[in-house]
C-alpha cells in the first residue's frame, strides 16, 4: 500500500517517472496547490522497492509493505548510479 | 536497520512538521538530501540530543530548520566557523552542516580550506546545484563551462571548483560525491561521514529546476533530473574505462562528473590532537619541577 500526504505533495512527478515498474499515475484528487498528487494504478506491479518514498523531495509517500500478498519480485529496472535513463 | 521502517515514523521523529511543507520549489533535489540524512542519522541511532546542525545562508542552508534538533542558521559562508565552535565548546556533539555551493566554495571558501586542513570533527553535506539559488540564479563556482546565469548571460567562461579534489588535497579524513536519485550508495556514505573522526565532506548534485535547469534549458523536471544520470558516472567505472576502454568509450565519459568515495583515511582529527597536546601538558605540570625524567 503507498500513503502519500496530500498537502505535502508539489506535483514534481517523479515518483511516477521513476518506479521501477511504472506502478503509479496522477490521482483524480487535486490538492490545494491545485495538483494532482500520485497514486498506484487500478492493476499495478508494485513491489515495495520504497524507491518513491526515499526520492520524493517533499517527503510525501510512505509505503507499506503488504504482508499478505506476496508478489513475485519482478526484475526492476534500477539502473546503477551513473546508468543511462531516457 | 533500528525501529522505524517506513518513512511515515521516520517524518515523525526527524521533521519539524509544523515548517512543512518546504520552501522549496517543485522539483528541488534540496528535500532528498534531507530524507536520506535522516535514514542515516536513525540506522546510526544516535541521541538526537548530541546532534547539532549549522548552515549559512541559501536554500541549502535552510535545511536545519526542518529537522527536530538543534541547529544553528548562521551568515552566509560562515556554518563551518560556527561549527567549529559548537565543537570547541563541546566536543561530544556530532556536528552536521548544510551548505549550498555558493555558501562553501564561494563565499565560505576560506573557512571550508581552513576546516578541511585542520581536519576539524564535523560533517559537511554540500549541496551542489550549480548556482546561486536563493537569490536568483547568479553564477556560482562549481557552476560547469558554458553554464547560463543571470551574472553569466553569454555562458561561464571560469573554469569550476572539483571542492572534492580541493578536499582530498587538503587532508579531508572522507571525502565522497553522489546524485540525488539513487538512494542506497548515499544514505551509507553520510553514516560513514557522520562516524568518521575528523573532517568528512559531503558533496551532492542536487537539481534546481528554478534557477539553474530553466535558465540552461535543460527541460522539465523529469528531464532535468536525468540529466544528472546521463553525466555522471561511477568513479570505479570511470576508472575502468580510462584504463582499458576503447577510444571511443574514453571519449564518451571524458566530461563525465565522478560519484563516489574519494577519499577515506584516518587521520587524527585537530580535537583528538589538542586532547593529547593538553595531556601532555598536564603530565608535564604534575611532575616537580627540576625533577630528572
Ligand atoms: C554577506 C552576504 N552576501 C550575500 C548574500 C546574498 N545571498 C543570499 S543566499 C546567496 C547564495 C546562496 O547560494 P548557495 O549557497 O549555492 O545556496 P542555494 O540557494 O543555491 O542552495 C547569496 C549570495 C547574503 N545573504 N549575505
Ligand atoms: S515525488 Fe513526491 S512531491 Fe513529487 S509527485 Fe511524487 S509524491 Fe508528489
Ligand atoms: S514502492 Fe517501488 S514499485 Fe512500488 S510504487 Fe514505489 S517505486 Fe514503484
Ligand atoms: S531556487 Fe533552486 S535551489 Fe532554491 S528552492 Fe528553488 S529549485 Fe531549490
Ligand atoms: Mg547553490
Amino acid at each position: 500500500m503507498i500513503e502519500v500526504r496530500e498537502d505535502w505533495c508539489k506535483g514534481c512527478n517523479i515518483c511516477i517517472d521513476r518506479c521501477p515498474v511504472d506502478a503509479l499515475e496522477e490521482s483524480d484528487i487535486l490538492n490545494r496547490r491545485g495538483i494532482r498528487p500520485p497514486k498506484l494504478k487500478e492493476k499495478n506491479d508494485c513491489n515495495f522497492c520504497r524507491l518513491c518514498e526515499l526520492i520524493c523531495p517533499d517527503l510525501a509517500i510512505t509505503v507499506f509493505p503488504d504482508e499478505k500478498e506476496k508478489k513475485p519480485v519482478k526484475k526492476t529496472l534500477l539502473t546503477p548510479v551513473g546508468g543511462k535513463t531516457k | 536497520m533500528v525501529g522505524i521502517k517506513t518513512a511515515d515514523e521516520l517524518n515523525k521523529k526527524f521533521l519539524r512538521e509544523g515548517m512543512w511543507p518546504t520552501i522549496f520549489c517543485n522539483g528541488c533535489g534540496h528535500g532528498v538530501v534531507l530524507e536520506y540524512t535522516f535514514w542515516a542519522l536513525e540506522e546510526l541511532g544516535l541521541d538526537m540530543d548530541k546532534v547539532i546542525f549549522s548552515s549559512g545562508i541559501g536554500c541549502s542552508s535552510r535545511l536545519p530548520g526542518y529537522i527536530n534538533a538543534d541547529g544553528l542558521h548562521t551568515t552566509h559562508g560562515r556554518a563551518i566557523a560556527f561549527a567549529t565552535g559548537i565543537k570547541a565548546a563541546d566536543p561530544d556533539f556530532h556536528v552536521i552542516v548544510f551548505t549550498g555551493d555558493g555558501d562553501c566554495a564561494g563565499i565560505g571558501g576560506n573557512h571550508f580550506i581552513h576546516a578541511a586542513r585542520r581536519n576539524i570533527d564535523m560533517t559537511v553535506i554540500m549541496i551542489n546545484n550549480f548556482i546561486y539559488g536563493m537569490t536568483g540564479g547568479q553564477l556560482a563556482p562549481t557552476a560547469p563551462l558554458g553554464s547560463i546565469a543571470t551574472t553569466a548571460p553569454y555562458g561561464n567562461i571560469e573554469h569550476p571548483f572539483d571542492i572534492c579534489n580541493l578536499a582530498c588535497a587538503l587532508g579531508a579524513n572522507y571525502v565522497a560525491r553522489w546524485g540525488v536519485s539513487h538512494p542506497y550508495q548515499p544514505i551509507k556514505s553520510i553514516k560513514e561521514g557522520i562516524q568518521k573522526k575528523g573532517f568528512s565532506l559531503l558533496e551532492f548534485l542536487a537539481p534546481c529546476p528554478t534557477a539553474y535547469g530553466r535558465r540552461n534549458k535543460l527541460g522539465d523536471i523529469k528531464k532535468h533530473w536525468a540529466w544528472y544520470d546521463n553525466n555522471t558516472i561511477l568513479k570505479e567505472d570511470l576508472e575502468k574505462i580510462m584504463k582499458y576502454g576503447t577510444e571511443q568509450e574514453k571519449e564518451q565519459v571524458k566530461e563525465k562528473i565522478p560519484l563516489g568515495v574519494f577519499q577515506d583515511i584516518q587521520k587524527p582529527g585537530f580535537f583528538e590532537a589538542y586532547e593529547k597536546l593538553v595531556d601532555r601538558l598536564k603530565e608535564k605540570e604534575s611532575k616537580p619541577k627540576g625533577a630528572k625524567k
